[in-house]
């Protein structure tokens, strides 16, 4: 009954952002305020009816309504309850519900936050994000229903994929989803903006703080697949370039690019065509990344619900939103004329380059995702881009990006003298090649990436740290001390994640520099030396967890006779699924992962065992976590809280309403 | 019962990547042996190298990748024997040759581009534009700086 309430909310919602994408759109063509009016409420009844719809889904899976086919294919009775909740969005149709809620629920907070927003724009806005959702409940309903039920219940389930019944997996998609929907936002503010023809300074505010919302889920939502991929995959690979990768990689690439550009527009009113763009591209490449996802055209190690018919659907989707964006911005993007005046050396010009490097960034990794299909489709050639194609053509920009940083991050807006801001960053460059240098020295004959990666991430993190403080002005320390804390919140928001920027690529460099790995047999009470440690496999057991049997390992690591950590790597197989899986031993460190994988029996006794040190693995995630605080402290930062249009009217404490 | 016999199914299906018995003994060759295996493809999976992958043909080409190294051959001549019996599909990253060279430049040609159009538009900036005051302007500005 539930269920079927659910099912009928759900084509309801349907109905409710059919209206709201034309009622709001012809009251701000008319001027006629209570047709603009009515898009808030709607807004907000689409949230309350998507949201029953996915609380009836989820009650189906966590008592198990095995009526239900969906439930079928991807749960089970034994199941944790965890996973049971995490199986609702763990396949294509949950996954589609919870897509479309999240697009409800920045819909509402644009209705309950928005109350600064002109009007007209906050009508149009809420009109082109329900056009979204009639588009994506459509093709829920119509190809992918979640809420199909079977004739002939079965008696339990099939199981979840064991390798998504983790606790990083569980909250890796709605993070992702949050990223992907949130740059919707900054979509449906570039459409408006465009059907009203006017971009300013205000929407420039009023745009950037969606966009650094959706920017900064999407920066978790990557980081916890990196994560995940690196403890559960058994060989502590964090980043494979795979498709699916690649299309959360680009909107992140495109929405870090829109993240700069906006600034521009609010401080300087230019770079206005240019961000609206971005703004378009961004949830282009949002669609763009779903396509890939779920239409299987382009094979991905995350096998997901691969139809041609969904494709297709999707393709659809884009070609009308994408299509239609860009005809819209090709006829008006000559109306927004830029107004500020800069020199050639300049933050403006600082942050142009910026936006070079990572649009252009963001094409190498579309063009190489897509590269297999061009070539089969046009010259009848099967051909593979990996990793090495990446690395090797990726790499290069992010090079780039790190060594401008500091230089653009530091010049003063309109003009600014290269030689005195070198000058300034005299410290930085010096103790970055400094540093280079003596890691050079210190390892032998090994690759180039540890030398640069600590030349490049000393140059970034030294120049935020110069930047922050010469940020204080002159005088006694103690008054600038104080100044420190009393900079503005986007000015600590930028340091942090920029300082991030630089924790992961020195983490990414250390790790692909100076990882060590060992792959032996090993029988019970023998013992090896792995770097500095020595590692004793000193028992293997057979056990059992609620849904699964396991092979366990009970690892002994010593260094110098003391005991430094005692790992349990595991081998664990999923009866229902008939899957195995690793669940590798970790003792995570500062300064290094010790990482123990226990593998096969072998016949003449004994087991495979493998073992890494990962030296500064979690300064990669810990580096993304910072860019995303930096994200959370900008976004509080007062010029956000006050609104925007303070000349019109008394200002407003939006968190107040 | 069941379950010891599924225990024994699941142990005699995939192990991990690389297996203690394929390692060489010489560690320099066995080093080759590891970045030659990084760039080429399982192919029966998706999207992985066969130095991570858990199929048996990737094991299959890693051993043989092994057996040309000790026979000899240059890095590149193993790829080409691979590449000759398994199609160019193996190689994770296609030589940059004929028409994949298009891949490769893609991003350097655009970065020139969008470098060129970008001080384009720096130079423009560097002026903007310039109307004059039109009447009503300047009888506005004469009225501010009277007043």
């Amino acid at each position: 009954m539930l269920t079927e309430l659910g099912h009928f909310t759900l084509v309801l919602a349907l109905f409710v952002a059919a209206l709201q994408s034309v009622i709001p759109l012809v009251g701000a063509h008319k001027s006629w305020s209570g047709w603009m009016a009515m898009a808030g409420p709607a807004a907000k009844i689409q949230l309350l009816l998507i949201g029953f719809s996915f609380a009836a889904l989820t009650h189906a899976f966590v008592t198990s309504d095995f009526s239900l086919k969906l439930v079928v294919e991807n749960s089970h009775t034994l199941k944790p309850l965890i996973y049971k909740i995490s199986g609702v969005w763990g396949n294509h149709e949950g996954s589609l519900l919870l897509w479309t809620l999240i697009l409800a629920l920045y819909g509402a907070l644009v209705a309950w936050f928005g109350g600064n927003l002109p009007d007209r724009l906050r009508a149009r806005v809420l009109a082109v994000q329900a056009m979204i959702a009639v588009a994506f409940i459509l093709f829920m309903l119509l190809t992918s229903n979640p809420f199909l039920r079977l004739a002939v219940p079965p008696f339990n389930g099939q199981d979840l994929n064991p390798l998504l019944q983790d606790p990083g997996l569980a909250f890796h998609p709605p993070f992702l989803y949050l990223g992907y929907v949130g740059m919707s936002m900054p979509f449906s503010f570039a459409v408006a903006a465009l059907l009203e023809g006017r971009v300013d300074a205000a929407w420039g505010r009023w745009v950037r703080p969606w966009t650094l919302a959706a920017w900064m889920f999407l920066s978790v939502g990557i980081a916890l697949g990196s994560w995940w991929a690196y403890y559960e995959l058994g060989w502590g690979g964090f980043w494979f370039w795979d498709p699916v990768e690649n299309a959360s990689f680009m909107p992140w690439l495109i929405g870090s690019a829109l993240l700069h550009s906006a600034i521009v527009v609010e401080k300087r009113e230019s770079l206005k065509a240019w961000t609206i763009l971005l703004a378009i591209l961004a949830f282009g490449f949002s669609l763009i990344g779903t396509f890939i996802v779920r239409s299987g055209v382009i094979t991905s190690v995350h096998a997901f619900a691969s139809d041609p018919d969904r494709g297709m659907f999707i393709l659809v989707i884009l070609g009308i939103f994408m299509g239609g964006a860009l005809t819209l911005f090709t006829a008006r993007a000559g109306t927004m004329e830029a107004k500020g005046v800069f020199s050639t050396v300049s933050r403006e010009s600082g942050l142009v380059l910026n936006n070079l490097l990572l649009t252009v960034s963001c094409f190498v990794v579309f063009i190489g995702t897509i590269w297999p299909l061009i070539a089969e489709i046009v010259w009848n050639r099967t051909l593979s881009v990996g990793a090495p194609f990446f690395n090797a053509a990726f790499t290069p920009f992010m090079i780039g990006i790190a060594l401008a940083l500091p230089i653009g991050g530091l010049i003063p807006w309109k003009r600014a003298e290269l030689g005195r801001a070198l000058r300034t960053l005299r410290g930085a460059l010096v103790l970055a090649v400094a540093l280079g240098a003596l890691v050079w020295a210190m390892q032998s004959g090994r690759s180039a990436l540890g030398p640069i990666g600590v030349g490049l991430a000393t140059w970034v993190g030294a120049g935020v740290l110069i930047d922050l403080w010469q940020r204080t002005g002159r005088g006694a320390l103690g008054d600038r001390f104080r100044r420190l804390r009393r900079l503005p919140r986007a000015d600590w928001g930028k340091a942090v994640a920029h300082f991030g920027f630089a924790v992961s690529i020195f983490g990414i460099s250390a790790i692909l520099a100076w990882q060590v790995e060992d792959i032996r047999v090993l029988r019970e009470g023998e013992s090896y030396d792995l770097g500095p440690y020595t590692i004793t496999l000193q028992d293997v057991r057979e056990g059992e967890g609620s849904n699964y049997f396991t092979t366990i390992a009970e690892m002994r690591v010593e260094r110098g006779g003391a005991t430094v950590t005692v790992l349990h790597p595991e081998k664990r197989i999923y009866p229902v699924a008939g899957m195995p899986t690793t669940e590798a031993g970790i003792d995570h460190g500062l300064l290094r992962d010790i990482y123990l994988v226990i593998g096969d029996a072998q016949d003449g006794g004994g087991y495979a065992v493998r073992g890494y040190i990962k030296p500064f693995a979690n300064w990669i995630w810990g580096g993304a976590f910072l860019m995303a605080l930096g994200g959370i402290i900008s976004l509080t930062d007062r010029r956000y809280r006050v609104a925007a249009g303070a000349a019109r009217r008394a200002p407003v404490v939006v968190g107040a309403e | 019962m069941i379950r010891a016999l599924l225990v024994m199914l699941v142990l005699a299906g995939p192990a991990f990547a690389v297996q203690p018995d394929e390692i060489l003994s010489d560690p320099v060759l066995e080093a080759r042996a590891r970045d030659i295996s990084a760039g080429l493809r399982c192919p029966v999976c998706r999207n992985e190298s066969i130095d991570d992958s858990n199929a048996s043909i990737a094991r299959d080409l890693r051993l043989l990748v092994r057996e040309r190294l000790q026979a000899g051959d240059t890095d590149a001549e193993v790829s080409d024997f691979v590449v000759d019996r398994y199609g160019e599909y193996v190689l994770l990253s296609p030589p940059a040759r004929g028409t994949t060279l298009l891949l490769w430049a893609a991003g350097p040609l655009l970065l020139l581009g969008g470098a060129g159009i970008a001080a384009l538009y720096l130079r423009r900036r560097r002026t903007g534009p310039t109307e004059p005051l039109s009447d009503k302007e300047k009888a506005r500005l004469d009225q501010i700086l009277k007043g």
